[in-house]
């Protein structure tokens, strides 16, 4: 299991290493920032200071290796903006996007593995296939339309929920969370919804599809001539085996939920990280989105090796194969 | 003895896309407590759906939709769910073809001989584990304890059978459908199962139900024999007096077809043709498209009738006990 770890740690790193140098690469040719951050009446010599001071003078691979140099001991820059470290901007807005993605997550799984287990139980039922039809709307509607109703009919219309903001927030642990209290907790169900509709409906499908499998099995089959309850068989002998695949999309959402959730944070002004990527992206800061994506880079790693290890729980085979190996 | 199961004009339909299809139809047979039956059939002729008729098993689109099947008195086609999920795994038990797939590959042995024993019995988990190292040593698995931890993957095909067979023994049931338990292992394995499977069930006095396709297997194991063609039972009786003077056709044709160490380098005798589509079977007797004694009498479908000191055929040109085999 060590040695596996191990090795998977460093496939890790090697990631994130070959994404640095794309990022940096990227943003490099986006266009020049001097450009965007100077008044326009500035000199010349201004012109080539201001260059000067944020070391943009200097060819790119030094550039690069200054920037590595820098990452290494946990300095990903200082924001052209708001002169102060990026990664301390981003780590500010961190809580926020992290507390919407989790409760996005937690909803899209309780809502979706059951759904989607009753579904693939009774594909036939009209319980299955409304599910089934719902789960359409859920994933081929884009994202800010979805938001946008979500606001038009239960902030506008119904007037239950506020339409935007974060609304008050608990310190727990150091950390502001708004699900503490009804004020937060209510400008938190709207953006939720929205950023767990999608995958909700992806493991709505995900979970019939592999129940429908599983069902067909002879083991299934064994458990109920052994005369287990029906109860027993679904919870234990079938949601055990849908729950591999169903863990392993689960891990790359989450990532993608904290990463993405810029649609969802612009519509709901929700004050996360995914709203200072796109005031970042319009100002040309190169050193806060060189730090978003990293950090991106590094949750979305981080969560695959979780997803690693999580998966080899469930699954004995590979446990005792991946160790060998 | 006393009777047991009392299966009459068991009728299982599969309701597909294409049509109704009738996997078993008209099928009765009788079996008492510790008696060994064998149904032969080739894949496809329903032998496979009766047994899981009887434990009210048939997946959907299939369903039973006609007759009776007594046990002990009880019908378990009116009974339904309730009554039968009662049975399963404590009265009636089942083994399956592939060992490979009985056994869920994410659970541990213990996990699911355990669950077996609690599904029926109100016992603690220690005392559940207790029964499951007993039934495993039953079946020859020596360190029973260090076993149970293990997970299905970590045994061979065999050893899994055995899992699954000590599964079934756990609560002593009256009655143990075998669906061609021995197909996927190995020949050696299959004799050890074999004469374990038969040890075990005369020990306990269980009655069985060894459904095949291969007579080998089955003439020296079982006490009768019920030989299904398209959903019916064509030929019936004592093991011995079927496999010496079949009366059927097709039940001459599949012994035949068994290769002898007697007729060494002569040709091997074959059934001419395919069993015919359950969505399109033939008019009269299901049989007369590659029956050699087929003539117009064929025609009407001919019914199962009693031809001899236990015995039946469902033939209008039986062969006699007066004709000599081509074999024996």
């Amino acid at each position: 299991m060590i040695v596996y770890l191990v090795r998977r740690v460093g496939q890790s790193l090697l990631a994130v290493m070959a994404m640095a140098v794309l990022v940096f690469i990227g943003v490099y040719f986006i266009g020049n920032p001097v450009d965007v951050l100077i008044n326009p009446e500035a000199t010349q010599a201004d012109i080539l200071a201001t260059t000067e001071r944020l070391g943009l003078d200097k060819p790119l691979w030094q550039q690069f290796g200054i920037f590595l140099g820098n990452a290494l001991q946990g300095d990903l820059g200082t924001s052209f903006v708001y002169g102060r470290p990026a990664l301390d901007i981003i780590l500010e807005r961190l809580p926020a996007t992290m507390e919407l993605a989790l409760v996005a997550l937690f909803l899209s799984v309780a809502i979706g593995i059951p759904l989607g287990v009753w579904a693939g139980l009774r594909p036939e039922s009209i319980a299955g296939r409304t599910i089934m039809g719902g789960s359409i709307l859920g994933f081929s509607l884009p994202n800010f339309w979805q938001g946008m109703l979500l606001i038009l009919v239960f902030a506008v219309l119904l007037g239950w929920l506020p339409a935007g903001g974060r609304g008050a927030t608990t310190e727990v642990l150091g950390l502001q969370v708004s699900f503490l209290t009804w004020d937060g907790l209510s400008h938190l169900i709207l953006p939720a919804v929205n950023l767990a509709l999608f995958k909700m409906s992806l493991i709505i499908r995900l979970a019939r599809a592999n129940t429908r499998e599983v069902c067909l099995q002879d083991y299934v089959k064994f458990a109920r001539a052994k005369g287990l309850s029906p109860r027993r068989v679904v919870l234990v002998h079938i949601l055990k085996n849908i729950m591999i695949p169903v863990v392993t999309i689960i891990g790359l959402e989450l990532g993608s939920m904290v990463a993405f959730a810029i649609v969802t944070e612009t519509v709901f002004a929700w004050p996360g990280m995914g709203k200072l990527l796109i005031d970042s992206i319009n100002l040309l800061d190169r050193p806060v989105i060189v730090a978003y994506l990293m950090l991106t880079v590094l949750i979305i790693v981080g969560i695959n090796l979780l997803v690693d290890v999580i998966y080899s729980l469930l699954d004995p085979r590979i446990r005792l194969s991946e160790m060998k190996g | 003895m006393s009777q047991l199961l009392d299966v009459r004009d068991l009728q299982t339909q599969f309701f597909t896309r294409d049509g109704v299809a009738t996997a078993v139809d008209g099928v009765s047979f009788t079996l008492n407590r510790g008696e060994i039956l064998g149904l032969v059939g080739e894949s496809g002729s329903g032998k496979s759906v009766t047994g899981f008729s009887i434990l009210g098993l048939v997946d959907p689109p299939g369903r039973v939709t006609g007759g009776q099947i007594l046990f002990d008195g009880d019908d378990l086609v009116r009974g339904g769910e309730p009554l039968l999920r009662g049975l399963r795994g404590k009265r009636i038990a089942m083994i399956f073809q592939d060992p490979m797939m009985t056994l869920n590959p994410v659970l541990r042995i213990d996990t699911q001989m355990i669950e077996t024993v609690q599904a029926h019995a109100p016992v603690s988990r220690a005392e559940a584990r207790a029964r499951a190292e007993e039934a495993l040593v039953r079946v020859g698995i020596s360190s029973p304890a260090e076993r149970l931890k293990s997970y299905p993957h970590q045994f061979s095909g065999g050893m899994r059978q055995r899992v699954a067979i000590a599964i079934a023994l756990l609560h002593k049931p009256d009655l143990i459908i075998a669906d061609e338990p021995t197909t996927a292992l190995d020949v050696t394995i299959q004799a050890q199962i074999l004469s374990e499977v038969q040890a075990l069930c005369s020990q306990s006095g269980t009655a069985l139900i060894w459904i095949t396709h291969d007579l080998a297997v089955v003439s020296g194991l079982a006490d009768r024999l019920a030989v299904m063609y398209a959903g019916r039972i064509i030929e019936e009786g004592p093991t011995a007096e079927v496999i010496a003077r079949p009366r059927h056709p097709y039940t001459r044709g599949l012994i035949d077809s068994v290769p002898q160490g007697k007729r060494h380098g002569a040709r091997l005798a074959q059934i001419p043709g395919m069993t015919p589509s359950l969505l399109n079977l033939p008019e009269g007797c299901k049989f007369a498209p590659r029956c050699p004694r087929a003539d117009a009498a064929c025609a009407v479908e001919p019914r199962l009738d009693p031809s001899g000191p236990g015995r039946a055929v469902r033939c209008h040109h039986p062969h006699g006990d007066s004709e000599t085999r081509v074999l024996s």
